[in-house]
């Protein structure tokens, strides 16, 4: 994302800042003056908004040219050719799992087997305590009563994650080896990161059929722009003198990319699986908006009815399945390979692999014998979701507990959220796009300047002005109450070295879990109402802000809060004056992934019930409604972008200009 | 004595820029490395020439950005030259196709580089059996072969090490193994001791001329250490913004500096270390008495040189008197050094 603003010429010097600052306070005085004159009524109504009948119809012509797309130059047949190949994969796999009646007939394997291959796998891994994650998230899974749907869940991300990882290293590589790929491949990754996923979800329906095919492709997609991203920086990133000791061996172009390219860039490649794995799971799960069976659609359904007990359950599980997921593959990221004695016998080598296979065929045989080695039945599962509902539902209705939360959602509506969104409704059209102009140009300078007027003049011209400033309104809330909780908390945290870590290693292991997790706790809290849709984007875009205030701060070099420190300033005096400024851009990066992390929930957030962008896109995935779905869809992508230009663009200007590293 | 000439680098220029080639054929004769930096580009390599013949050893010195690096990687066309020619055994490197340079280099060619290069996911053994398994020998010789490389640099039983679990030396001992495994007749050092601590360094050093003994290559060594260059090169070539600004025996570079850089560079050099009898040794005046050994450094000499009393100094080199020494000439460098 920052790529695109990374070749721009930075201008830096101090006369360009002034005039800079010079012309966002005349944009800034218009839009003021503007929105007086629309309350002294002044204002024609023509240029508080803009008329319908001067709308583009958009929508009907995305709509020509996917029907010119899908039908003349027969697109569908080969997607529908495609789905058929897609389709076997997954049947494969839905046989395995969970015992789907297709080719090859042979499943489910008993979980038993899968739970004990879990553990070889994690003790290779990461030892003991991976082991028993590995094994322990599959047998609280089988014993809950969910093995099914989690299987349905596996079993589509089993051929997504592979399918994404092969697309994404290719792609990777000829980024890496023609610049023009490079440069055609970017600003459409750009876009990719910020399009909402329902924008992925009815393209995948259309085109791949309703169910795990179009799960799987929506899940593909997704996953893809990490990998190519990760492949392209590793490859950037092997030494010239291993590539130079592999030209002497005499490797020709092919030896070289396989012999030396890759295994060198094996650290970066890996990262990419592990965001591969990660991104495919989150995704997976909301796949079933689109009729998607599996942990997703439970949890939705339960959700929808508020069982909140089951939801928990299930909630456990993903958060489950996300940290082993997330965990192994990061283990292997660093496993280094390690010698044997020279004379070490064949099996004594491969102890492990063999170990696997002996836990595995020893559970699928003792699974012929023993019933509940092969699957926990329909009442011998352990869910206690009628309990944990009864719980939940009693401790949310203590007078003392219910009266927090209805004064909570009582200050926030009433004093803030609402006014501020009925404020933001009042704001001309010309003002308001004003008003980012000169935001994007005090920080970012010309370009984002350009580009946020061009986007947010898109944004007018769609038809879909009032919904996409709601959409904004629930970001810029959200994440400025997350701003408030955050950015302290980090500060705390970073004190002490031990915080540091304690409270790092939560937001990654937060930051694992599927977005989908987030609605379940602000539900709970809050019900169904639109509290709980500021209250779930808070907590996610609180991760980032927490995380980046940490690492910028202790980042700081310590020669120069030594030096604070010697020239006797107290502590607050350095926070103020030394850590905060120097810690600034980086957490501008987190500030930024707060917003796009935003952008992302207030999406979702369409379920529980809103006025925004994301309803109206939930809305077209029960139709065929491609055109609208598109407009909605980049309306969401060119705000994201406007701030992420924006904020990228500044934090890299001002990294430069502190001498910090990238 | 006409030596076989191995490598032949005739004005050849290595350009870094936008359009090197376009540029280098229109830039005005004289230009410096200044004007061509002003112009936008970098002269790696300027106008160079220098033959390295069979079975010497080449030592390339200079300060860092001295271009004597890209130098070397033009001699094996890891860079392609932007001007001038370079011939390896007669064939010119410019004019070979992608796959005869990919056979050169399988067969003729051996290089070692200051951080090592080595593959990190391959184990010792892997890595020096790479060459042979990229041009395509079957797996049964090229163990046999890899092994024995292996011996030869002192590393046996770490075979199935990886280069992370090795030390500094002992992983640019894999890279030398690595060089030689294909037996190469021409070897590239790019300062491979440079990345030692000095005790590693000069056992490596030791090591690598024991090895040469052994083996006598054609080599062309990089350091950026005159120490080293005094200790093992043949000849020393010394360049500067890419320009090779004097080559010639080490005596010589340290008598008689071609330049005013030269002169600098060899200032601080102990020359009574360098300068052995036989340079000093004139044709002409035999002198008288017990000869003294060629081989000898004027402070190998010192001793002699100031109780003895003779004027001029025979000087002998196996066992025949090749000239005298003028021993006021000696003195006059040995006290120069203190």
């Amino acid at each position: 994302m920052a790529d695109i603003t990374s070749d721009l010429k930075a201008d830096t010097t101090s006369p360009a800042h002034w005039s800079r600052g010079k012309w966002a306070s005349v944009l800034l005085l218009v839009a003021v003056m503007l929105t007086a004159l629309r309350y002294g009524g002044l204002l024609p109504d023509t240029l508080h908004r803009i008329p319908e009948a001067m709308i583009p119809p958009f929508a009907a012509w995305l709509d020509v040219f996917f029907n010119f797309v899908k039908d003349d130059l027969g697109l569908l047949t080969l997607t529908r050719t495609l789905t058929e190949g897609l389709e076997w994969l997954l049947d494969i796999t839905a046989n395995l799992m969970f015992g789907k009646r297709r080719w090859p007939f042979v499943g489910p394997i008993p979980w038993t087997a899968v739970a004990g291959v879990a553990a070889v796998i994690g003790y290779y891994l990461g030892g003991w305590r991976m082991a028993v994650l590995g094994a322990g998230t599959f047998i609280w899974t089988a014993l809950i009563g969910q093995w099914t749907i989690a299987m349905e869940t596996m079993s589509v991300l089993m051929v997504a994650a592979p399918l994404a990882f092969f697309i994404g290293l290719g792609l990777g590589i000829l980024a890496w080896k023609y610049a023009a790929v490079n440069r055609a491949i970017k600003p459409i990754l750009s876009v990719l990161q910020t399009l909402p996923f329902f924008t992925y979800l009815l393209p995948a329906v259309i085109f791949f059929k309703v169910g795990p095919t179009a799960g799987a492709v929506a899940t593909t997609i997704y996953a893809i722009p990490p990998m190519i991203l990760m492949t392209t920086l590793g490859l950037q990133k092997v030494p010239s003198e291993v590539v130079e000791a592999g030209n002497m061996s005499g490797c020709t172009k092919w030896q070289l990319l396989r012999h030396v390219y890759l295994p060198s860039a094996r650290t970066e490649i890996l990262v990419g699986v592990n965001q591969v794995i990660m991104l495919c799971l989150a995704m997976v799960v909301l796949t079933a908006f689109i009729g998607m069976p599996g942990l997703g659609a439970k949890l939705l359904a339960m959700m929808g009815s508020f069982k909140l007990g089951r939801s928990f359950e299930i909630g456990v599980t993903i958060v489950l399945l996300a940290v082993t997921l997330d965990r192994m593959s990061k283990a292997w990221v660093v496993k280094q390979p390690v010698h044997f004695e020279r004379g070490t016998p064949w099996w004594r080598k491969h102890i492990v692999l063999l170990t696997g296979i002996g836990v595995f065929v020893f559970f699928c045989v003792a699974a012929q014998f023993v019933q509940v080695f092969a699957e926990i039945g329909r009442k011998q599962n352990f869910s206690q979701g009628k309990e944990i509902d009864t719980l939940i539902k009693g401790f949310l209705a203590l007078d003392p507990v219910q009266n927090t939360t209805q004064a909570i959602r009582y200050v926030l509506n009433v004093w803030i959220l609402n006014p501020f969104r009925d404020f933001l409704l009042s704001i001309p059209t010309p003002a308001f796009i004003l008003l980012v102009v000169a935001f994007a140009l005090s920080l970012g300078g010309r370009r984002p300047a350009i580009y946020a007027a061009i986007f947010f003049g898109l944004v007018a011209l769609s038809g879909w002005w009032d919904r996409s400033v709601i959409t904004l309104y629930s970001v810029i809330s959200a994440v400025t109450l997350a701003l408030l909780i955050g950015v302290p908390l980090g500060i705390v945290a970073a004190r002490s070295e031990k915080w540091s870590q304690r409270v790092l290693l939560a937001c990654d292991t937060a930051q694992t879990f599927p977005s989908f997790i987030y609605l379940i706790p602000a539900i709970m809290l809050f019900g169904i109402t639109a509290t709980s849709v500021v209250m779930s984007i808070l907590i996610f875009a609180m991760v980032p802000l927490t995380r980046y205030t940490i690492e910028g701060l202790r980042t700081v070099p310590p020669e120069m809060t030594e030096a604070a420190d010697m020239a006797g300033a107290t502590r607050m005096q350095k926070l103020m004056k030394v850590q905060l400024p120097l810690a600034l851009p980086t957490m501008a990066v987190g500030f930024n992934q707060a917003i796009m992390f935003a952008f992302f929930m207030v999406i979702i957030a369409a379920f529980i019930g809103t006025q925004d962008l994301g309803q109206e896109l939930q809305r077209t995935l029960a139709g065929t409604d491609l055109g609208k779905n598109f407009v909605l869809g980049i309306c969401v992508s060119l705000m994201a972008l406007t701030f992420d230009l924006t904020i990228m663009k500044w934090a890299t200007e001002r990294k430069k200009a502190l001498g910090l590293p990238d | 004595m006409t030596a076989e000439t191995v490598i032949s680098c005739k004005n050849a220029w290595k350009i870094f820029g936008a359009d090197p080639e376009k540029y280098l054929r229109s830039m005005p004769a004289g230009h410096s490395f200044d004007d061509i930096r002003a112009d936008g580009y970098i002269a790696g390599v300027k106008d160079v020439s220098i033959d390295v013949t069979r079975g010497e050893m080449l030592v390339i010195m200079g300060l860092s950005g001295s271009g004597k690096s890209t130098l070397v990687r033009c001699f094996s066309r890891l860079h392609d030259i932007t001007g001038g020619t370079i011939a390896v055994e007669g064939q010119d490197l410019m004019s070979l196709s992608e796959k005869e340079l990919i056979e050169l280099r399988r067969n003729k060619m051996g290089m070692v580089f200051q951080s090592f290069g080595l593959l990190p996911h391959r184990t010792v053994l892997e890595n020096v059996a790479f060459p042979l398994e990229m041009r395509g020998q079957d797996k049964h010789a090229r163990r046999e072969r890899a092994l024995e490389v292996v011996k030869l640099v002192g590393l046996e039983g770490r075979e199935e090490y990886f280069p992370r679990e090795l030390s500094g030396g002992q992983q640019q001992r894999v890279g030398i193994a690595r060089s030689l495994a294909i037996e190469p007749d021409i070897w590239f050092l790019d300062e491979p001791f440079s990345a030692l601590d000095p005790l590693i360094r000069r056992e490596m050093q030791d090591e690598f001329l024991r090895l040469q003994g052994m083996l006598g290559k054609t080599i062309v060594f990089i350091t950026h250490d005159f120490d080293e260059a005094l200790r093992l090169a043949d000849r020393i070539a010394i360049m500067k913004d890419g320009a090779v600004e004097q080559c010639d025996t080490p005596d010589q570079i340290v008598l008689n500096p071609a330049t005013e850089y030269v002169r600098k560079f060899t200032e601080e050099i102990d020359k009574a270390r360098v300068v052995r009898a036989g340079v000093l040794a004139q044709g002409q005046v035999m002198g008288e008495g017990e000869p003294v050994e060629a081989s000898a450094s004027v402070q190998d000499l010192a001793r002699l040189l100031v109780q003895d009393a003779r004027a001029v100094i025979p000087v002998a080199q196996s066992g025949k008197v090749i000239g005298g020494m003028d021993r006021a000439a000696a003195l006059e460098i040995l006290l120069e050094a203190s």
